[in-house]
């Protein structure tokens, strides 16, 4: 067991020490989330009424087209460098190497919106202090970043690649947003756990599936 | 001339003896079979839609739309899982044949489902006076659409011919699992229209006994069209890699005869 | 001493065998031969590339591969080091084959392409400390120390790739091969970008494997210095090549005929 995470612990600690380096990837998603926040309220001229109803969509849509842009980037930089041969060169298994990558995505991911949220929910005035979000908004960014490491993967040897991606990754990650958008609905209706119904069921349901489909898929992807 | 009674031969072989279509070299030709068989048997489906089938109460003669609406979405879901049974046997196998299964599958699936959706708003447009209307199997639909667009996207920006495969394989897989959480998030979606009980869209359970057969007649006609039109484009892809293949040896052959001296 | 096992046996616990007891470099595995290729066949797509490709090489030997561009010197070499796969044919290195064993070649063999593989935002040491980890090496740190000391880069080794020459990070690729101790170094055109210097303490590092009993085989399009430093020549034309016997040692003059002959335009 711990040969198979000792990798991915070491890729993940790459990752995040390379982004501290460049600090790139975190201050754009950060610096387009608030833009995405600020052009819809702009956009939907809203009503108070309107924009609590709206809310949950704006959130998501937000965290998902922030999600792209950091998938986008997860194996461009390998790609450049010959990172991904290089990982490919050394004795670990395909799957750890799919797994750190996620990994890293998912924690990025995670940082952004930990720190949009506050700033959401000053713009949009709710409260962010529900452990039901919390746990919708952890499922739902790792069924992004399982499904988008392996896209990535696969669209980073292809030429238009930056369209390539949200073509591949909207409509397969289409029910992890209906899921997230309801249950968060509900729990800044003020719903506990178990009023949610069957949304984080079908989240969890999403991510242990591709879980199981995504790092098998990305050895085959990944092979010369 | 020599070279124009070729062609007005060739012309008249082609028009007027339709038993070359059947028998190929003294053998029965599948493909040729199955392609008048389907040309037959949409010819007694037309009939039976327009002429057989009961004018509805409610809608009028639009209502016919639905013989082809619903074979057309049918049919094309079964093209899926033909795509994804053969994505998995091709990660296995690695035998072209099945690259070549999935691929003309989803191509002509593709095609199918884009009709459907076609025939959809058709539909939708008189009875609810709306081109489009979220309901659950309308969805479903559009997001199948989009994820086996994207599967033939990704093959042909992939760099090479066994990337594509793979890629393919790759995206078949994925796509048909995502159908099964797609169903249930739609399902359960609030936002959605619920399909009604009565009436046009009601499930087909509510339906006339004529109706029914001509449904399922629709149905196995439009199966039978899809085999073929897979069959087909199995077929050009055969021919394709036979193409390959002699460049590949031509190549092959050159290099040695350069070398060896 | 290190007790290796056959190379026919797959030992359960499948480390770079230095990293326990010894101090320098790694003992050759006693029996078989270093690198084995029968039959070789690779195409991409509609272009073959590699077919009836037989290859033989012994350990401590080292052999440089000579071959005009775009004939297929790395496609072989990606093959030999599990990055590619082979169509068919038989490919045993270090007595492992890469459809059955590929991480046990993967430990044992020491790599240098055209891409460094190195991380430009992360530091000399970090890099290889990094795949020293990655290598499940018990004190990646000092591994890593030691391997930038071998190539004369210790006074940059906290510095950003980044900010290092060409020919810096090119000799940092090279420490990052031989980081783990392989058995087998696989180099592709390692010369190119590298001053005097560098070049001589590159040959010092090859000589050091070689006396050690290990191999290496490069490309190289340098044919001064590929004869110079090699055991054995070969050349890799028309998909084959020539000169495969492990018996055969080259001869200066034929082998300069015969790669002049491969470099000749329209091959």
């Amino acid at each position: 067991m711990n040969e198979f995470l000792r990798p991915i612990g070491v890729l993940l600690w790459k990752d995040i020490l390379l982004e501290l380096r460049s600090r790139e990837l975190v201050i754009s998603l950060l610096v387009f989330g608030i833009v995405v926040v600020v052009v819809f309220n702009f956009a939907l001229n809203a009503t108070p009424q309107l924009v609590t109803a709206v809310t949950p969509g704006i959130l998501w849509v937000a965290f998902a087209f922030s999600g792209v842009l950091a998938m986008n980037r997860a194996f461009v930089r390998e790609k450049e460098e010959g990172g991904l041969d290089g990982l490919l060169l050394s004795p670990i298994s395909r799957d750890s190497i799919f797994l750190g990558k996620a990994a890293a995505s998912f924690i990025f991911m995670l940082m952004v919106e930990a720190v949009l949220l506050p700033v959401f929910a000053g713009l949009l005035n709710f409260s962010p202090a529900s452990f039901s979000l919390v746990l919708t908004i952890v499922l739902a960014t790792l069924g992004f970043a399982v499904v988008g490491t392996l896209f990535s993967a696969i669209t980073v040897q292809t030429r238009s690649r930056e369209i390539l991606l949200p073509v591949l990754f909207f409509p397969v990650i289409l029910p992890v947003l209906v899921g997230a958008v309801e249950a968060t609905k509900q729990s800044l209706g003020g719903e506990t756990l178990v009023g949610l119904g069957h949304w984080l069921p079908l989240l969890g349901a999403f991510d242990a599936l591709f879980l199981v489909i995504c790092p098998w898929l990305f050895s085959v992807v990944v092979e010369e | 001339m020599a070279g124009t009674d070729n062609i007005s031969q060739t012309l008249y072989e082609s028009t007027f003896r339709w038993s070359h279509i059947i028998r190929v070299d003294g053998r029965m030709n599948l493909r040729g079979c199955l392609l008048v068989l389907t040309g037959i048997l949409m010819l007694i489906n037309l009939y039976m839609i327009f002429m057989v089938a009961p004018t509805d109460a409610v809608l009028g003669h639009v209502q016919r739309i639905f013989y082809f609406h619903v074979p057309l979405a049918i049919v094309s879901f079964a093209a899926f899982l033909v795509v994804f049974i053969a994505s998995i046997a091709y990660l296995f196998k690695r035998d072209a044949k099945w690259d070549k299964i999935a691929h003309s599958s989803a191509e002509v699936g593709v095609i199918f489902i884009t009709l459907a959706l076609i025939t959809g708003m058709i539909w939708a447009k008189p009875v609810w006076n709306a081109w489009w209307l979220w309901t659950p199997r309308l969805t479903t639909t559009l997001i199948l659409w989009l994820i086996y667009v994207a599967y033939l996207m990704i093959r042909s920006y992939a760099p090479s011919q066994s990337k594509a495969a793979i890629y393919g394989a790759a995206m078949g897989i994925i796509g048909f699992a995502d159908v099964l959480v797609v169903y249930f998030s739609v399902q359960w979606w609030p936002g959605i229209h619920p399909t009604p009980v009565v009436g046009p869209l009601a499930a087909s359970g509510s339906l006339d006994s004529t109706m029914r057969s001509v449904l399922l007649f629709s149905f196995l006609t439009f199966l039978a069209l899809l085999t073929y039109l897979i069959m087909e484009r199995i077929a050009l892809h055969d021919t394709e890699e036979r193409v390959r293949k002699i460049r590949f040896s031509l190549r092959r052959a050159r290099q040695d005869v350069i070398s060896g001296d | 001493m290190v007790v290796n096992p056959s190379p026919h046996d797959p030992s359960p616990s499948d480390e770079a065998p230095s990293d326990k007891d010894s101090p320098r470099l790694v003992e050759p595995p006693s029996s078989g031969e270093a690198i084995v290729v029968r039959g070789l066949e690779k195409s991409f797509g509609e272009w073959p590339v590699l077919w009836n490709l037989d290859l033989t090489l012994r350990w401590g030997e080292l052999v440089a591969l000579f071959g005009a561009n775009g004939v297929g010197k790395t496609t072989l070499l990606r093959i030999l080091s599990t990055q590619s796969k082979a169509d068919a044919g038989s490919v045993q290195v270090a007595g492992f084959s890469p459809k059955r064993n590929p991480q046990a070649i993967r430990r044992r063999v020491g790599v240098v392409a055209h891409q460094t593989f190195l991380y430009e935002d992360l530091s000399c040491l970090e890099n290889l400390v990094h795949y020293g980890r990655l290598f499940g090496l018990k004190d990646p740190r000092e591994r890593a120390e030691e391997a930038i000391s071998k190539l004369g880069l210790s006074n940059r080794s906290g510095s950003r790739v980044r900010t290092l020459s060409n020919g810096m990070q090119r000799r940092l690729s090279i420490a990052r091969a031989i980081l783990h101790r392989p058995q087998i170094l696989i180099f592709d055109e390692p010369e190119v970008g590298l001053d005097r210097e560098s070049i001589k303490s590159l040959r010092a590092v090859l000589e050091e494997w070689t006396e050690a009993g290990l191999t290496v085989i490069m490309t190289t399009h340098d044919l001064d210095l590929g004869l110079s430093w090699a055991h054995r020549a070969a050349v890799l034309s028309g998909g084959r090549i020539q000169f495969p016997a492990a018996d055969e040692y080259m001869d200066g003059v034929q082998v300069r005929q015969m790669v002049a002959s491969a470099l000749e335009p329209g091959r």
